[in-house]
């Protein structure tokens, strides 16, 4: 990249979006891709951006949406997969973020949902309210094609072509700090048996 | 003398390979042990199976949780103080979502433990186990080995629930104190 060029985006320039606004701006563009949402919010607006036969929404095991995700992308490598997970959950299994990229799933994409703090918890801060940056920190674990989305008309490009081109990737987006908009119906098993459904797994 | 040495027939790995692919479980994932090397090295080598190692048991749980309902079966492997740290992701991942994960345990901190750091967490793994009612086996001797892995994973995914085979140092002759 040329210098003299306006200086790339981080999360210092990135343009704060909203959750809900953002993940309804994803599922419009959706097929028959896996979404797994993180705990909390991130699976609170998948949820009440419209059910998809095709959606896991994780209660607990914090950290997990990139680790589940990579296991559905492993076992289906003809179907994009996409974790939506935030900041503070990232942060909580930030090894898997070179799991990743050691195993290179073309299949795979990390929406990172970055609005620097534990919103459901009272709005604590996290550790990127300080500074720490996880795209330079995906890249630093391998995962090349990790970026910032300036605003949300770059990351419905990001998005077209992560769901296109060979992965991984890994895009993060600066958020508010709003709530979700909702709550995901907590019933585990028939989350379960949705989403296996819908994936073509079980009848 | 652990069942180790005085067995004659296959080693307690080719026996466990065997049995996971009779059973279809071809994902492997793992923190390394030094027990478990043989049975880590016997599924790198062998092209059925896609092994990898995680940075942690709870990434590795929720790769097979993933794969599981995606349609690929998948077991976890890890030592004693592994399983220690996996409480709450084994409570809100496959016991509430009943999706059958496997784990095997390379017991440490029994029947000649030299790290008392072992011998404490090892203390949590039964109550644990017991605790969120997950169905677990510890395997003792070579007789049982198949029967226990092919009967258990069988149970594991016709019954949706998750389960956990415990090598005991009498199979595998376990870690030992070189003075």
């Amino acid at each position: 990249m040329n210098m003299m060029e306006a200086p790339p985006i981080g999360p210092g320039n990135a343009q704060v979006m909203n959750r809900f606004a953002l993940t309804k701006r994803l599922v419009a563009k959706l097929k028959d891709e896996a979404v797994i949402g993180g705990i909390g919010n991130s699976n609170f607006d998948l949820w009440a951006a419209g059910h998809r036969p095709e959606n896991f929404y994780m209660l607990g095991s914090m950290g997990l949406a990139c680790p589940i995700a990579l296991g559905v992308a492993l076992a289906q490598p003809k179907r994009r997969v996409i974790a939506l997970e935030g900041d503070g959950s990232l942060l909580m299994q930030v090894g898997s973020l070179a799991t990743i990229a050691m195993l290179k799933p073309k299949n795979l994409v990390i929406v990172v949902l970055d609005n620097r703090s534990y919103q459901i918890t009272g709005g604590q801060p996290t550790a990127t309210a300080a500074g720490a940056d996880l795209v330079t920190m995906a890249r630093g674990a391998g995962i090349a094609q990790s970026a910032w989305a300036a605003d949300e008309e770059m990351f419905d490009e990001m998005m077209a072509r992560a769901l296109t081109q060979d992965g991984p990737w890994l895009i993060a987006v600066r958020i508010d700090d709003k709530p979700g908009d909702g709550a995901t119906e907590r019933d585990p098993p028939i989350i379960t048996a949705r989403f296996m459904t819908g994936i073509g797994i079980k009848r | 003398m652990p069942d180790q040495e005085s067995h004659a027939g296959p080693a307690w790995h080719e026996i466990v390979c065997a049995t996971l692919k009779a059973n279809d479980v071809r994902l492997v994932t793992y923190v390394p042990d030094n027990v478990l090397k043989p049975l880590i090295n016997a599924v790198h080598a062998d092209s059925y199976f896609t092994a990898f190692v995680t940075t942690r048991e709870e990434e590795a749980v929720g790769i097979v949780a993933g794969a599981w309902m995606a349609g690929l079966r998948g077991i976890v492997l890890m030592q004693t103080s592994g399983f220690a740290t996996l409480a709450n992701v084994l409570a809100s991942l496959p016991v509430a979502f009943q999706i059958p994960v496997l784990l095997m345990v390379s017991e440490r901190g029994v029947l000649g433990e030299f790290n008392l750091g072992q011998a404490m967490v090892a203390r949590t793994m039964r109550p644990v186990l017991d605790s969120l009612a997950m169905v677990n086996h510890t395997i003792t001797r070579f007789d049982e080995l198949e029967f226990i892995l092919d009967r258990s994973i069988k149970q594991a995914a016709a019954t949706r629930a998750p389960a956990c085979f415990i090598l005991s140092p009498m199979l595998t002759g376990g870690k030992v104190f070189k003075a």
